[in-house]
């Protein structure tokens, strides 16, 4: 069990608002992910939650029950640091057991859950060392493992895989993936990677200056932007936005095509330009094309076969029904 | 950075501080060992011929010697117990956020800076005065009889005064160390259903295990040589005498260099042994 319930949550450091009046409700078994630039809200709306830091206004309902003011321990929550924030100076084994040795749980309790959890996440092996003697995915995983032992109603991951290599962040990404599938309990992660929003997330919550942007799976915000913002933030590589006549035209004050929306070709095409940077990746390659007269670059995406090279005129036809169209405020058109 | 000609070059430019340093530890050294094989009465006929380890056997035969010893491992242990608690309990203090931090920051590293033998007359004369000192003040506010502390309270009186020391230093060194502990560990205990004494206990005290050790090593090499505190309180009477102390007696009052040096010398090997054994302890901190 574990629905999280935010009603007019709001939090001010001094006469700061982080937090302006938010509402939103996170369902029972849930992977939900608080995406947005630095800075925007998201990490201290995962803290208020967590109970790390205390609302100003508002109340936060965990399972139906008002938990605003209870003290982060009794929240029934569990929280996975960016920093991993084990204890150096515990084997992997205390560490895992601490929050049940602090719950007053017997000895061969602890073991027996231990145990468990370490079989879960492939630490079997390491119980027996300090954490300066792990790797970076290593230590992640006994992080988790410390979360998952309490049973929680819902984990909490604050930008866990920043401090990951790439390859490493693959990997963690679809282990976390997995672990929510098998446990089925809710979970609040919060990032900056859109990558990691989109692969994960049942529901994405997109934020912005504390705050909710748009609410959605994936694929609405991908297929349905509401506003500009959203537009440019979700979506690898961003979405081309073209103002002035060619969005006029489309009755529009700006439109927003995604690279893979566009079709290319060197002979005709509603759009012209020269290429620049091209990035082939081998599967896809993504095309920067200059002097198009529409907006300083178009990225185009093409077949990995594909070969232009720099300086050559191509033509490019966008996708009329992938057209993105957004009014003066930044809104979409509908 | 490192050819042989700028090698060489560094050497030679090291050298004078390198040479000045050794002769200034090993000149007097030197001079305090072979000042024991002697024996010397500097007032009563100075040079009286080579006596081989008599000194070292007279001065450890004594009936001064394991009473001297005594005393200094009291005071020395009473010392860090209460620099090292109280220190704790002061660096949590200041390490919490509070308006003027950086002025009581100042105030509570102060007592550094005044010299062993001012603080001492500075307590002996305005604190533990019998007759004007403040605390017999105090005592008779309440209608209380004045303890003489000097002399009713003598290594109590020394404790305190040492320890008002060196608080400072045990302070400042745990407040860097708390500093330096991740607050996501806190928080994480916090969440891990952790109250405040576990979280001290399982958390803090942990991580500040190796600034401990480090402020016992450093303080226990210092203390084992206190002297001016003493001397300008109870002058080594009412069994405050302690190992550096009987020395300063030997060779000052009884004017016996010879039995003095070789007091020298055991204080040399006690203080090593110390160094030794806490290095130890340190090193297998470190090893985590």
């Amino acid at each position: 069990m574990g629905q999280i319930v935010l009603e007019q949550v709001t939090k001010s450091f001094g006469d700061v608002t982080v937090i302006p009046p938010l509402d939103l409700i996170i369902e029972d078994g849930e992977f939900t992910v608080f995406v947005g630039p630095s800075g925007c809200g998201k990490s201290t709306l995962l803290r208020l939650i967590a109970g790390l830091e205390d609302v100003t206004s508002g109340e936060i309902r965990i399972d139906g029950t008002p938990s605003a003011t209870t003290p982060p321990a009794k929240r029934g929550l569990a929280m996975v640091f960016q920093s991993y924030a084990l204890y150096p100076h515990m084997t992997v084994r205390k560490n895992i057991a601490f929050p049940l040795r602090m719950a007053g749980l017997d000895r061969a309790e602890q073991d027996r859950r231990v145990e468990q959890a370490a079989a879960v996440l492939n630490l079997t092996d390491y119980l027996d060392r300090r954490p300066g003697q792990l790797s970076g995915g290593q230590r992640q995983r006994v992080a988790i493992g410390r979360a998952i032992v309490r049973e929680p109603a819902a984990f909490l991951f604050d930008e866990p895989l920043s401090n990951l290599d790439a390859a490493l962040r693959v990997g963690m990404r679809l282990e976390i993936s997995e672990l929510h599938n098998r446990l089925k309990t809710t979970m609040i992660y919060v990032t900056h990677d859109q990558v990691e929003a989109m692969t994960m997330a049942d529901k994405i919550v997109v934020l912005r200056a504390g705050h909710i942007e748009q609410v959605g799976s994936p694929l609405e915000l991908y297929k349905a932007p509401r506003n500009l913002f959203v537009a440019g933030f979700i979506g690898s590589p961003r979405m081309n936005l073209i103002g002035g006549a060619e969005a006029a035209k489309h009755n529009a004050t700006t439109i927003g095509i995604r690279p893979e929306h566009i079709s290319i070709s060197a002979e005709e095409g509603a759009w012209s330009g020269v290429v620049g940077v091209s990035e082939h990746l081998g599967s896809d390659t993504f095309f920067h094309v200059q002097d198009t007269g529409l907006a300083e670059t178009v990225t185009v995406r093409a077949d990995g076969e594909v070969n232009f090279r720099h300086g050559d005129r191509i033509y490019l036809t966008p996708r009329e029904e992938r057209l993105h169209r957004f009014d003066e405020q930044g809104l979409r058109i509908a | 950075m490192s050819t042989k000609a700028s090698r060489s070059a560094a050497r030679l430019m090291l050298a004078p501080a390198v040479i000045l340093l050794l002769a200034w530890m090993l000149v007097p050294l030197t001079m305090t060992l072979i000042f024991s094989f002697q024996r010397y009465l500097p007032m009563r006929g100075g040079f009286q011929g080579w006596v081989g380890f008599e000194n070292y056997a007279r001065f450890i035969g004594s009936s001064a010697f394991w009473p001297a010893i005594q005393t200094t491992i009291i005071i020395v242990g009473g010392v860090l117990l209460i620099t090292v608690i109280l220190g704790i309990l002061l660096a949590i203090l200041l390490d919490q956020p509070m308006w003027g931090q950086g002025m009581v920051r100042i105030l509570v590293i102060a007592p550094f800076f005044v010299m062993p033998t001012v603080s001492g007359l500075v307590w002996k004369n305005m604190f533990m005065d019998p007759n004007n000192g403040l605390l017999s003040h105090l005592w008779r506010f309440f209608g209380a009889d004045p303890v003489i502390w000097l002399s009713d309270a003598s290594m109590l009186s020394i404790i305190l005064i040492v320890s008002w020391q060196w608080l400072p230093f045990a302070t400042l060194i745990l407040l860097t160390a708390i500093q330096s502990l991740d607050s996501e560990q806190i928080e994480a205990a916090e969440m891990d259903g952790a109250p405040v004494l576990s979280r001290f206990w399982h958390i803090i005290l942990p991580h500040l295990a190796r600034a401990i050790t480090i402020v016992i090593l450093i303080q226990t090499i210092f203390l084992l040589a206190i002297f001016a505190e003493i001397f300008v309180t109870t002058q080594g009477s009412f069994g405050t005498r302690t190992l550096t102390y009987l020395i300063y007696q030997r060779v000052l009052e009884s004017q016996n260099v010879g039995l003095g040096s070789a007091g020298g010398i055991y204080a040399v090997i006690l203080a090593n042994i110390f160094a030794l054994l806490l290095m130890r302890i340190v090193g297998k901190n470190l090893d985590r």
